[in-house]
């Protein structure tokens, strides 16, 4: 034994290890079809309908991305995701609108209101984490749906504006008593008007380029692998001395920054932000779900190219008005069957392995 | 001193008494056995010891240091690592990366050197390769390295879960019937294996078996359980030759 490292057939091997190929592949693949709809869109071939959808699906491919980090990564089963983009997308509008005069460089203002997006979704993260990490699969589910909603209840009732005296925040739109030469920034219902249009399909692209970058380096190192660690078997993870509050917290984190930045990517393409069930409710973070899973847990490249695949359908297939559900349906139903092989079998096992029978296995199981 | 002192360690279950009073004391590089019929709490005591359950009584120090009421991962830094009797492997993962699991508090970088990819990252990464095929030869896993920990046959799965707990560097090993499922051949070469890791790792090593042929091979001493409580302590042949040791298995 102990023979020297040199030795060893994995140290010598110069070949590619098979993670980073895999990695290198997903990387190839966002920027070919980058690279294609950009040249189309720059040559006139996309029409104005399909090219509207370039930055909502970079944004959808964030948050399956940044969802999958959590539920196929971590094995924690969260429905609340919609709700830290919507954080994200409201600080960074907030932030836009209020310095638009102030920040006249449009890149660096973009820049900033991402930072500050993701810090505020961060902080989101942190604040729902520490309470709900205590709790384990269905419980932690139902917890982090409220989460969602709750945000969503909060930023629709929340009015903000700023004049001389500085910010007025109230909840009731009676008592601003703002000054009339001041700004109402944030109006309840109404919610953000004047963001301006800085998103664009190239700010969507570098986005996946870096959330790609953070996510399967991180997965690919010692905290990744202690993430898994803890998916695979909790127990045995602790018993090796992996701290389980403080990993799961900064998947939390993480997770968390990156649906802010796509909040913020989302808010400066529209020209009025407002929360609703259909954008940053429960439907929303159960349909980035719903892509994670089709796509494969803990797989990113499955994660892309389901959001892209599922987001960009039902739009393109509005030509076919009445039918179009039901196409929707059975692509859905086609994309399983297809999965069937190796693929979906293991999803099948992993969603039941991490969710329904994991409360029962802790409990129940002799150690 | 004592590496490891336990003392009137005792936990209930609703009103069973799964372990009571339990007693025991190794001293640094003992191979020592805990043997008993199925349900004498075996398993209790390792999970006491491991902090898994917290004991309703007792205490228990590891070189002098007060452990209970410890976490499991703050036990495991503070020098006690373990097997357990049904294999927990991280089974997506693979083998190499099982026993680099295991050595996460050995070598160290942080998150952000390993996202951007700074110097300590590649360092870093080598060196746990390295030490983990290291590891992974003295079981010969080292050629099973980039398989899945689940693809393993059952045996191989028991010596990798050894690996892994070696990997943390342990003062204390407590193996959870090790040998459970192998054939006699695998037995004997474990039994050498266990040995050799006693010594070269400076080990001492708490092992639960059913196995006697392992027991009375490698165990210098033992305790044996029996509801809960201790039946019998002492050298093993002697405690194995004990008529009440005798009945306790009879009687099961
Ligand atoms: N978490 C628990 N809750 C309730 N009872 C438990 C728990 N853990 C163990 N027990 C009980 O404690 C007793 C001792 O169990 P333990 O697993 O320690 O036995 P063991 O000596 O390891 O047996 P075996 O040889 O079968 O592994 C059993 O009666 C068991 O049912
Ligand atoms: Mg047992």
């Amino acid at each position: 034994m102990a023979n020297k490292s040199n030795n060893s057939p994995l140290v010598k091997k110069k070949t590619m290890r098979p993670v980073t190929k895999q990695n290198l592949i997903t990387y190839v693949m966002v920027i070919a079809v980058f690279t294609l709809f950009q040249t189309l869109s720059a040559t006139g071939n996309l029409k104005y309908a399909h090219k509207a959808l370039l930055v909502p699906v970079c944004t959808s491919i964030i948050m399956a991305v940044s969802l999958n980090l959590v539920v196929g990564v971590l094995g924690e089963l969260s429905l609340g995701h919609a709700g830290f983009m919507c954080v994200g997308a409201y600080a960074g509008s907030f932030f836009s609108v209020l310095t638009e005069d102030v920040i006249t460089v449009s890149w660096l203002r973009f820049i900033l209101a991402f930072v500050i997006a993701a810090v505020c979704a961060s902080v989101a993260g942190i604040l729902i984490g520490i309470p709900v990490l205590r709790l384990k699969g269905d419980y932690l589910a139902i917890v982090t749906l409220a989460f969602g909603e709750i945000i969503k209840t909060i930023v629709n009732a929340l009015y903000i504006g700023k004049d001389a005296d500085g910010f007025h925040v109230t909840l009731d739109s009676t008592k601003l008593n703002i000054a009339a030469d001041g700004q109402i920034i944030l109006k309840g219902p109404q919610g953000i008007t004047g963001t301006p249009k800085d998103s664009n399909f190239v700010v969507g692209f570098i986005l996946i380029m870096i959330t790609l970058f953070i996510v399967t380096n991180l997965m690919d190192s010692r905290t990744g692998r202690a993430i898994m660690s803890i998916r695979d078997n909790r127990i045995a993870a602790e018993s090796v001395g992996i701290d389980i509050t403080k990993y799961k917290l900064m998947v939390f984190t993480i997770s968390a920054a990156l649906a802010g930045c796509a909040g913020v990517l989302y808010s400066h393409n529209i020209s009025t932000l407002t929360a609703t069930t259909s954008n940053f409710g429960y439907n929303m973070s159960i349909l980035v779900l719903v892509y994670v899973v089709l796509g494969g847990l803990g797989n990113i490249r499955g994660s892309i190219i389901s959001a892209t695949i599922l987001y960009a359908l039902p739009e393109l297939l509005r030509g076919f008005s009445e039918y179009r559900m039901l196409i929707y349906a059975i692509i859905l139903i086609v994309m399983m069957i297809v999965n069937n092989g190796t693929y979906f079998v293991k999803i099948k096992e992993k969603i039941f392995y991490n969710f329904s029978s994991k409360i029962k296995k802790d409990k129940k199981e002799v150690i | 001193m004592a590496l490891l002192e336990v003392k009137n360690l005792g936990i209930t279950f609703g009103g069973l008494k799964a372990v009571d009073n339990f007693n025991l004391t190794l001293e640094k590089g003992a191979l020592y056995g805990l043997i008993g019929p199925n349900g004498a709490g075996k398993t209790t005591v390792f999970n006491l010891l491991t902090g898994v359950y917290k004991p309703t009584s007792g205490t228990f120090m590891l070189d002098g240091k007060e452990m209970k009421g410890k976490k499991p991962a703050e036990i495991n830094k503070a020098g006690i690592a373990r097997t357990f009797q049904n294999i927990r492997l991280f089974k997506n993962l693979s083998v190499l990366d099982n026993v680099k699991v295991g050595l996460h508090n050995q070598m160290k970088y942080s998150t952000v050197a390993g996202i951007f990819r700074l110097p300590g990252f590649f360092k870093t990464e080598k060196k746990m390769t390295e030490k983990a095929l290291e590891l992974l030869k003295v079981f010969g896993l080292d050629e099973h390295a980039d398989t899945l920990a689940s693809n393993l046959p059952y045996g191989k799965q028991r010596k990798l879960e050894i690996a892994r707990a070696i990997a943390t560097n342990p003062k204390l090993l407590l193996l959870d019937e090790p040998a459970a499922g192998m054939n006699p051949n695998e037995t004997n070469e474990l039994m050498e294996t266990i040995r050799f890791v006693r010594d070269h790792f400076d080990l001492t090593v708490l092992v639960i078996e059913h196995d006697m042929s392992l027991v009375s091979g490698i165990c210098e001493e033992i305790t044996v359980l029996n509801f809960g409580t201790e039946l019998a302590k002492g050298k093993t042949d002697e405690v194995l030759k004990n008529p009440e040791v005798v009945k306790a298995y009879l009687g099961q």
